[in-house]
């Protein structure tokens, strides 16, 4: 340091970790992209979870009136929030992220510049749990032209998706790191994401399964988050929220470093 | 005397069996321009990223602009420009939105940066395409581009990794006078490189690197003076004249090679008559690499 500044370079800033500049410029980067696709991307993040919600509720809705004391439509307009934050955040995780690092090379060329990868994943995944705490939205405005009462509780829910989507875009971006290939992903959709999206209490609560079952769906994030979202909507718990938002943190916490790891282990070598 | 801008001593990295980096040492005096000739394989582009960190030696030490590698490559990175072999653009951001993203990652003030990206732009002379989506671009507009990328925060150690790899000649000529001007102002510069007249034209120094290490080190016509004299005859002919050639030059203690149909025996300006007659022609660099890594050029 002393050798260099006596030469009369200028200084540069003191180095810290996640510094706001690196994680702002990918930010910006993402943002610039994503305004030319935002009506695609928002096309079918919207679409898939009003699907959901109009062939459950419509479908089950005619057979079961009401479901642990909420009509179908508004058991199922608050599920698939869950739902919706999901496919908007592990879906481009894998996928934009495999695509940037192994065909693109996007990685390569901004980590020869001053970020690391720990700002780079924090910046990648921060940007898509912001994304599905919007997109997560959605299915409540649907569910609320079907009959669903607005509620105050309501402006929690992105930040409720914004927590389970950085857990869930983290773990999107530790697979896309660790698969060698787009086609590994087919495993971890049919036996990872699939049964979660299933067992979450989304369409049908859990209880109603065998005691095995709906005990492991305890340890499924997007339960917590399914359970969190009915809640703010129709009126908080606050031992068993307070569990709920303890299990997403911990999970989003837990990616996040695992995401980190897996990608540094890819792009330094 | 600068202290060097680059310094690696005792480098070497490996990937499973192979070997990429043997042992490598090197450095480069700041304000300098060193070119990096090596034949393909010979460890260029992992030296390169080695000094960025993007892949961490094994054993060794390494200094980028007086900051220690890998723990301080941050610091390091923020001063210097990278030109990578191969292009990395964002292509679906435009010219200018591609500067942009790194003139935020580099750091440059928010009231500068407009006026970075342009004289960036202006000196790649693409400001024409600033508006063009990467992937409407040509290869050579591209290549312009991924050098304005590596220049929009005024680095002062420029990393160009085989710059003008398939570029019309007119356009290298442009990235030569580019270099040729940063240089004069100061900036140090790393070049790998196949063209040899590329490095003997714009390197104060060349490195000549075969299997992961320096074999030969200094100024183009000084490399050439001490391992392959001033002059080269050439003789072409059937392979069995050449053999007998061949047989006569190392007999009167000649270092020749051998090119397809021609012979060439160094250090032709000692023979006193005692030589096959040929073609006569200046001793070049290229006779140096030729005699150092074994290797055609191209
Ligand atoms: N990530 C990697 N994994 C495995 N092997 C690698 C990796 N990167 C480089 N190598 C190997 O290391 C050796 C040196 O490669 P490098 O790219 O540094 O050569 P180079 O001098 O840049 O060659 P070229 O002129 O072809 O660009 C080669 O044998 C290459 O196959
Ligand atoms: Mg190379």
């Amino acid at each position: 340091m002393a050798t260099v500044e006596s030469q009369g370079r200028a200084p540069v800033a003191r180095v810290r970790r996640l510094e706001p500049a690196a994680i702002g410029a990918v930010l910006w980067r993402e943002l610039t992209v994503f305004r030319r696709y935002w009506r695609s991307t928002t096309f079918s993040s919207v679409l898939e979870p009003t699907i959901f919600l109009l062939a459950f509720g419509f479908g089950f809705g005619a057979l079961v009136s009401r479901v642990a004391g909420y009509s179908y439509i508004e058991f199922v307009g608050t599920g698939v929030v869950a739902t919706a934050v999901l496919f908007s955040s592990v879906f481009p995780g894998l996928f934009t992220t495999f695509i940037k690092r192994r065909f693109q090379r996007t990685y390569d060329s901004l980590l020869a510049a001053p970020i690391d990868v720990e700002e780079l994943v924090t910046a990648e995944v921060l940007w898509l749990a912001l994304r599905a705490g919007i997109y997560g939205m959605a299915p409540l405005l649907v569910a609320m032209v079907f009959g669903l009462d607005p509620a105050w509780g309501m402006l929690v829910v992105p930040l409720i998706g914004f927590v389970t989507g950085f857990g869930f875009a983290a773990f999107g971006v530790t697979i896309a790191a660790v698969a060698k290939s787009i086609d590994n992903f087919n495993y971890v959709t049919s036996s990872v994401i699939t049964p979660l999206f299933l067992v979450a209490g989304t369409f049908f609560p859990i209880d109603a399964l065998p005691g095995w079952a709906s005990t492991l769906a305890q340890f499924n994030p997007l339960h917590h988050c399914v359970e969190l979202v009915r809640d703010a909507v129709f009126g908080f718990q606050l031992g068993p929220d307070l569990l709920h938002v303890a299990v997403l943190v911990a999970f989003a916490l837990l990616m996040w470093r695992l995401a980190i790891w897996r990608l540094r282990l890819r792009l330094i070598d | 005397m600068p202290s060097p801008a680059i310094t690696l001593r005792g480098v070497h990295k490996r990937f499973g069996e192979i070997t990429a980096v043997a042992g490598l040492d090197l450095d480069v005096p700041a304000g300098t321009c060193l070119g990096l000739l090596g034949p393909n394989g010979a460890g260029k582009s992992t030296t390169m990223r080695m000094l960025t960190a993007q892949t961490i030696a094994d054993s060794g030490e390494i200094e980028v602009l007086g900051y220690r590698l890998p723990g301080e490559s941050k610091q390091a990175r923020a001063r210097c420009g990278v030109v990578p072999q191969i292009d990395n653009l964002d292509f679906e951001l435009t010219v200018r939105q591609n500067l942009t993203v790194f003139a935020r990652l580099y750091r440059v003030p928010k009231a500068e940066r407009a006026g970075a990206v342009d004289r960036a732009l202006a000196m790649a002379n693409i400001a024409a395409r600033a508006d063009s989506v990467v992937d409407e671009l040509s290869g050579g507009m591209r290549r312009r581009l991924l050098v304005a990328r590596g220049l929009v925060h005024r680095p002062e150690l420029l990393l160009l990794d085989e710059p003008t790899v398939g570029l019309d000649p007119q356009v290298r000529s442009e990235l030569w006078a580019l270099v040729d001007e940063l240089r004069s102002e100061g900036v140090t510069i790393l070049m790998s490189t196949h063209y040899i007249e590329e490095a003997e034209r714009l390197a104060d120094e060349v490195a000549i690197m075969a299997e992961g290490r320096i074999v030969a080190r200094g100024r183009p016509q000084d490399l050439v003076a001490e391992h392959v004299g001033t002059e080269v005859v050439e003789i072409y002919g059937p392979a069995p004249a050449l053999l007998e050639a061949e047989r006569r030059a190392t007999g009167e203690g000649f270092a020749s090679r051998r090119t397809g149909p021609v012979l060439a025996i160094l250090g032709a300006e000692r023979s006193n008559g005692a030589l096959p007659e040929g073609y006569r022609r200046p001793a070049s660099l290229e006779d140096v690499f030729v005699v150092l890594t074994g290797q055609e050029i191209e």
